[in-house]
């Protein structure tokens, strides 16, 4: 299929249908509202399901409906829609329904702003809502990475029977990049065993999906049972068939210093890492693409050949807690960020560079 | 302008076509095989307030998508000369509708080029094209994309148009670049010594 130039959040619409989506609900805010508007106009086309539900919460509810019945759904928002769905992602990550959520991340706390963020990462990746759970969290930096990975995450949901994150912010779902669309995949909706509905060889099974567990052991064999599974995606995402599919690294083998940055930063670091190269700063960068598992052990790597660390983000400082408890104290790692829908500029990182390694 | 990357500012009114004209130059960037991005801005905007994307055309893949430097800069009205007039890169250029814009005490160390887009397209029966009178023109100047490449494009960007909406884009077009050929625009030291009454 030829290239097609696309919106991140038109990309995100086209590849869920591709991936076999049939249903999406949610509720309109900037900066995501192109994909909602998208799914509006083509799932019809192709007999699935668009509700503009009234709130987030009920989206997300109808998202674990859905879920609960097999079909591949998904819902999107940004930050602070993403806040109120909270409350049924750990339902759903209790009941283990997979599905799929984007967060276009824009200004916060609060009611913020709607210019682009990234300060939703402890809640994207610490679980978000109450209990103990985790949602894996892709973090694609290109419109073409929007699309590819919006049907990874739909893989892996099932896969793993757990709701995907794809974060994601207002740059990403706002710019147009060529994009080659992958072929639509087949998707059977009845193809879960666990699902309600689920129709076996002669009967339709009683199947049940809930995230109830009022007896105190039956809850606890379940949360050891749910933790048990993430440490199994965690082994696929950092030593397993993922293992390249987490992580970027860039002119990584001789650097000083390492850049690390996740979505829309990390193309922004790798001008600077041009930038620096030109200058005879040996700099190289490493960029997350799965922020929950967490790529540990490319930094405990390369803790062992890098002087310093510097990890850039559109928050005050999140991610860096991951890259200090991957790198453990053993060099030292800084922070730079630009935050409130501000996207720092590669002179000023260039400048931070230039300040660690000629301190003088 | 280096002949690798073109990193462009397109700004003017809401409602003057400014980001479809981004599209414009992306998309037709995207089919002669070059590298493009778009990024709109896209704040709470006010009804006649300003807008403005950024669009890079590049023979290598892009890396930051950002322009905090632009090669050129397209501005349709007067705050948008305001706002981006400095950020140009020395050597670079700066594309204004001179319908909208008087000429004024510009940098002289840049292209400065001035178009009636305005007028133009009023002559052509539809002011609303001339977002498309400076895509025309751009052309001339670009080294990544040429006249011919925006016609060919042109089928692409406006789908199901009418024959005569078709028509009068690729009038808009070609009217721009003549515009450009014909030498009518002035080049950035010219003007300075004009305004300064050298």
């Amino acid at each position: 299929m030829a290239k097609v130039l696309m919106k991140g959040n038109e990309a995100i619409g086209e590849a869920a249908v591709l991936a076999g989506c049939r249903y999406y609900f949610g509720y309109p805010i900037t900066p995501q509202s192109e994909l909602p508007a998208y799914l509006a106009r083509r799932l019809p086309e192709v007999d699935g399901v668009f509700v503009q539900a009234e709130s987030e919460v009920a989206a997300i509810n109808m998202v674990y409906g859905a879920g609960s019945a097999g079909a591949r759904v998904m819902t999107s928002s940004s930050s602070p829609g993403i806040s109120l769905k909270q409350e049924g992602i750990s339902y759903i990550a209790g009941a283990e329904v997979p599905c799929l959520i984007v967060n276009v991340m824009r200004g916060g706390p609060g009611l913020g702003n709607i210019a682009p963020a990234q300060s939703d990462y402890w809640q994207a990746t610490r679980g978000g809502g109450h209990g103990d759970y985790r949602t894996i969290v892709l973090a694609p930096n290109s419109v073409q990475e929007m699309a590819d990975m919006t049907i990874a995450g739909f893989e892996f949901a099932d896969r793993f029977r757990n709701p995907v994150l794809l974060l994601s912010d207002g740059v990403l779902g706002q710019m147009m990049e060529p994009v080659n669309l992958p072929e639509p995949r087949d998707y059977d909706v009845n193809s879960k065993k666990w699902a309600l509905g689920y129709k076996g060889s002669d009967k339709t099974e009683r199947n049940l999906c809930s995230s109830i567990f009022l007896d105190q052991d039956e809850l606890e064999e379940h949360n050891w049972h749910l933790y048990q599974k993430y440490q199994v995606v965690t082994d696929l995402f950092s030593k397993g068939e993922f293992k390249d599919f987490a992580v970027e690294e860039h002119l990584c083998d001789d650097a000083e210093i390492i850049l690390v940055g996740y979505g829309i930063i990390s193309r922004i670091l790798k001008t600077v890492v041009e930038k620096c190269r030109k200058r005879g700063i040996k700099a190289g960068m490493v960029r997350p693409k799965v922020l929950w598992p967490f790529p540990t052990g490319v930094f405990e790597r390369l803790a062992k050949t890098a002087s310093q660390f510097l990890v850039v983000e559109m928050s005050c400082g999140q991610m860096v807690e991951d890259v200090k408890l991957s790198v453990d104290g053993k060099k030292p790692v800084f922070f730079f960020g630009r935050t409130g829908g501000t996207v720092p500029s590669d002179f000023e990182i260039l400048n931070e560079v230039d300040k660690l390694v000629r301190p003088d | 302008m280096s002949s690798k990357v073109e990193r462009i500012i397109l700004a003017g009114f809401g409602g003057q076509g400014v980001l479809f004209l981004g599209k414009v130059i992306a998309e037709t960037g995207m089919h002669a095989g070059k590298f493009v991005s778009w990024i709109p801005s896209y704040g709470p905007e006010m009804r006649g307030g300003t807008a403005n994307c950024s669009v890079i055309l590049s023979e290598n893949e892009i890396a930051s998508p950002m322009v905090t430097v632009p090669d050129t800069v397209i501005a349709m009205n007067r705050p948008s000369v305001t706002k981006f007039n400095q950020k140009i890169k020395a050597g670079g250029m700066l594309m204004y509708n001179s319908s909208l814009i008087e000429r004024q005490e510009f940098r002289d160390d840049i292209r400065l080029v001035e178009i009636p887009a305005n007028e133009i397209a009023e002559e052509l029966g539809n002011p609303k094209v001339a977002n498309l009178v400076m895509a025309g023109a751009y052309s001339k100047f670009s080294k990544l994309i040429t006249f011919d490449d925006l016609v060919a494009c042109l089928p692409n960007l406006v789908k199901g148009a009418k024959k005569e909406m078709l028509d009068i884009n690729l009038a808009a077009f070609k009217k721009g670049f003549d515009f450009v050929e014909e030498k009518k625009y002035m080049f950035g030291r010219y003007v300075y010594s004009v305004f300064k009454g050298i």
